[in-house]
């Protein structure tokens, strides 16, 4: 078919992967060390998703990529491009068709299945990075479960702000275990972590895979009197009308004009197709 | 109607014809051949080689076309190359001692068996535009004598005789691979050797720079610097003999640092140690600067806190494509967590003046 | 089927063969308790299609492989070395081990990972006479309540999970049938 192996990389890459995800999966939220390749697209674009999906994908599977909740960003574009071509696989924008969906920022809005499985791009697997920018610290750190130096790092936001100040990103412990990094998700995001699909997450440049098994237990991290929150903007989407869904902000003109539509470009095509309408749905149609 | 970046497909399709019209420039230029790059802009080559870990000048000369010459971006498609590559084997050690130098000179010693011989080098060239070179390239016949068969001893050997320099065992112990184990700290030296290798020349370059400044100054000398040809050599284990599979350029530096002594070790100097791909001076010498630095541990030395002797900074830091594809990666759509932050942001703001104008009505 | 020399029995299209079979295998880690079927390899007689397949899939000359007792001859090796070229070692040094309940304990000889490296275990692919959804409780990441699995000995096995992060992980094996039970899993005995 083409001078590649089925999914671009190398059958003894792939079992490297597929050892890491397994046992990823045995240990939810724990980040694998890999020997993650050099792919033919930079570190930092989606290497460690494309590395996981490419390990995970079958002839069979239907392909979905989205970047910023969206099929047709030009990154998104890019990687579906590159499996159609090295693994020859259907793809689809359709998230109710795809058995395999690629990420980068987001959690699809409708719930995922069972037989459909979620990889993430991950650029900074380690939580605890940015409070301890050492591996051989942060390492120790999960072992013990010390994770206080977090919770302050939270505590310390809301005594100067009155909230905790992370938006996206947002921690999570997962299984009552280890604290994860969703990958850079709103918060909005957060509580579809706990879903009826297999999450798996890769980090090409930093060599880590890790995996959230369906239907576990995924806790952002919080206190008592100032409890976790999942936030969007106070609208509904100017083009479908939907009030549940995480919305981008269009600047529409030189008077800061606003409109609000779904980040999930599928998510909105669908409810537009199924006749709902938002604010702005008319002019559209005039 | 928002169309956001609808048509993804069609641009990066554009983009990409377009890039390929830059790249070949006016097309009433003659275009480059590889062999031209091959062997006019050998140290690029060499440079592409070391960094891109793949020792093929003919490779090296086709990613530097393709990249219209930004050297980083001819490693990383070495490098993405070179991943799919299949490995036969392994080849025993190759022997610097026994290297055919183009240069060899020790900065220790006035002479010495094998003599300095300057070879190609920039060092003694009047930094001077040569305006010949803009009409024609035409050069001379450089002289030539006849080549010296005397062996080329290293220079640390002299100095290990006499007990002087801290000797470094052989070990046949096979040592770790970070393109194939994802790396783990604290590393070994041959594992930091290889990260430093293919390193970012500047990168390196700069850590070194900051040794030699006093953040970590560890006092090196060049014992020796060694440019030349080495035979590469494979064990068959079905012919049950070595055979030479071909020959590669190398750069080797060995420096001699001061060392105090410790507890249990008297006086004696030390080693840096660096080897590149081609023709690599620079990143050569700076590679046992960084080297020496990064060995303060098992020296016995204090952690002066400088970044040079900062293993998980010096190596999680060296690899210019990962520092490109990640430091590059900003520029990719980020307004999903733009808007977490935008709408945080609007929160406090409405939060802190909520709690303001109270007490301002109050007054 | 057994093949009749070392040299068959293995992928006739490894990529898309070992694909699926990864798939099955991810799929039943990820929610134990599951059973998929696992072919692909025909293995030489005393080793499961499904363990032989799982081993095809994931061994290689980077994982030690343990043959425990009875899944250990000379025709399973050969076959083994020449599809994998995986080294053949000893319990305590395995990624991968093989073999009857029986055969494979006691479970304090494998290797269950480092507090800072949990994933350094040995993950053991456990041949049974049956594997059903019955017998055992699973509670645990990857079930939604509760489920049931017929596995060899409860009370070891919750031993295991209780040296959680640490730990092995299990594959059970049963001609074409293959389920799983990361340590992550609690188990009760049934009754």
């Amino acid at each position: 078919m083409n001078e590649y192996n089925f999914a671009y990389l190398d059958e003894q890459t792939k079992r490297m992967i597929r050892r890491a995800i397994l046992k990823g999966l045995a240990v939810p939220g724990y980040q694998v060390p890999f020997a993650s390749r050099e792919m033919p697209m930079p570190y930092g674009w989606g290497t460690g998703g494309v590395q996981v999906s490419a390990a995970t994908l079958t002839p069979d599977d239907v392909f979905k990529v989205i970047d910023q909740g969206a099929d047709d960003t030009t990154n998104a574009v890019s990687i579906r491009k590159f499996f159609e071509k090295t693994a020859g696989v259907a793809t689809t924008e359709e998230t109710e068709k795809a058995t395999i969906i690629q990420t980068r920022h987001r959690i699809p809005e409708a719930p995922l299945r069972a037989d459909q499985i979620l990889v993430y791009q991950v650029p900074i697997p380690e939580p605890l990075r940015f409070l301890e920018p050492r591996e051989t610290e942060t390492r120790k750190m999960h072992s013990l479960q010390e994770y206080g130096l977090m919770h302050v790092k939270l505590y310390e936001d809301i005594s100067q702000h009155g909230a905790i100040s992370t938006a996206y990103a947002y921690p999570v412990r997962v299984a009552d275990r280890y604290v994860m990094d969703p990958s850079p998700i709103p918060k909005f995001d957060n509580p579809k972590l706990e879903m009826d699909a297999i999450q798996l997450f890769g980090a090409g440049r930093e060599q880590r895979i890790y995996a959230v098994p369906p239907h576990t237990r995924v806790v952002s991290l919080d206190f008592e009197d100032y409890p976790f929150e999942a936030s969007k903007a106070d609208h509904a989407c100017d083009l479908c009308g939907a009030e549940d869904s995480y919305l981008d902000e269009v600047i529409t003109d030189d008077a800061g004009d606003r409109m609000f539509v779904c980040s999930d470009t599928d998510y909105c095509r669908s409810r537009r197709e199924a006749g709902h309408q938002g604010r702005l749905a008319q002019e559209d149609a005039a | 109607m928002y169309v956001a970046v609808k048509g993804g497909e069609k641009a990066i399709e554009n983009a990409h014809a377009w890039l390929a019209e830059e790249r070949r420039g006016d097309p009433g230029v003659a275009e480059l051949s590889l062999a031209q790059i091959r062997e006019q802009l050998s140290l690029a080559v060499n440079r592409v080689m070391a960094e891109g870990s793949l020792y093929d000048p003919d490779l090296a000369a086709l990613a530097i076309k393709q990249a219209r010459g930004d050297l980083i971006e001819a490693i990383f498609l070495i490098r993405a190359y070179r991943t799919t590559l299949p490995r036969f084997g392994n080849s025993t050690p190759v022997d610097t001692g026994g290297m055919a130098c183009d240069r060899r000179i020790s900065a220790t010693f006035k002479d010495a068996p094998g003599g300095q011989v300057l070879g190609p080098t920039f060092d003694y060239t009047h930094r001077l535009l040569d305006f010949k070179l803009a009409a024609d390239g035409a050069v001379p016949e450089a002289p030539t004598a006849a080549p010296r068969h005397e062996p080329t001893p290293h220079i640390t050997k002299f100095l290990k005789d006499e007990g002087l320099i801290q000797d470094e065992p052989a070990s046949d112990k096979p040592p770790g691979d970070l393109t194939r184990e994802p790396m783990e700290f604290p590393a070994d030296r041959p594992l930091r050797l290889q990260a430093l290798t293919r390193g970012d020349e500047g990168f390196v370059l700069g850590m070194a720079y900051s040794t030699q400044r006093g953040y970590a100054r560890n006092h090196a000398f060049v014992g020796e610097l060694r440019i030349g040809t080495v035979a590469v050599e494979m064990e068959i284990p079905e012919l049950g003999f070595t055979i030479e599979i071909g020959e590669i350029a190398l750069t080797e530096c060995e420096t001699v640092n001061q060392f105090k002594g410790s507890k249990t070790e008297p006086p004696q100097f030390t080693r840096g140690y660096g080897l590149v791909f081609g023709q690599s001076e620079r990143k050569a010498i700076a590679m046992a600067l960084v080297d020496r630095a990064l060995r303060w541990e098992e020296l016995g030395e204090d952690d002066l806190g400088a970044p040079a002797q900062d293993q998980e900074f010096v190596l999680s830091h060296a690899d210019n494509i990962q520092a490109t594809g990640f430091l590059e990666h900003i520029k990719l759509p980020h307004y999903v967590d733009f808007q977490s932050e935008l709408e945080l942001v609007r929160k406090l703001r409405r939060e802190a003046k909520e709690r303001l104008e109270p007490r301002e009505a109050a007054e | 089927m057994t093949p009749q020399t070392r040299f068959l029995g293995g992928f006739t299209d490894a990529p898309v063969q070992a694909a699926h079979a990864f798939r099955a295998a991810m799929t039943v880690m990820a929610r134990p308790g599951e059973l998929r079927q696992l072919v692909g390899a025909t293995p030489p007689d005393g080793l499961s299609v499904a363990a032989g397949t799982l081993l095809l899939t994931l061994c290689d000359p980077d994982t030690g492989v343990y043959l425990a007792r009875g899944a250990d001859n000379p025709a399973i090796r050969q076959w083994l070395t020449f599809h994998t070229g995986a080294p053949l070692v000893p319990a305590a040094q395995a990624d991968f081990a093989v073999g009857f309940w029986q055969d494979l304990v006691p479970l304090d000889q494998y290797r269950i990972g480092t507090p800072v490296y949990p994933d350094r275990s040995a993950t053991l692919i456990v041949e049974c006479d049956v594997l059903q959804k019955s017998g055992a409780t699973l509670r645990g990441p990857g079930i939604r309540d509760t489920a049931r699995l017929s596995v060899p000995d409860a009370a070891a096995l919750q031993a295991n999970s209780d040296l959680y992060p640490l730990g092995c992980d299990f594959f059970f094996t049963c001609g074409d049938t293959v389920a799983a039970l990361p340590r992550s899993i609690r188990i009760e005995p049934e009754g």
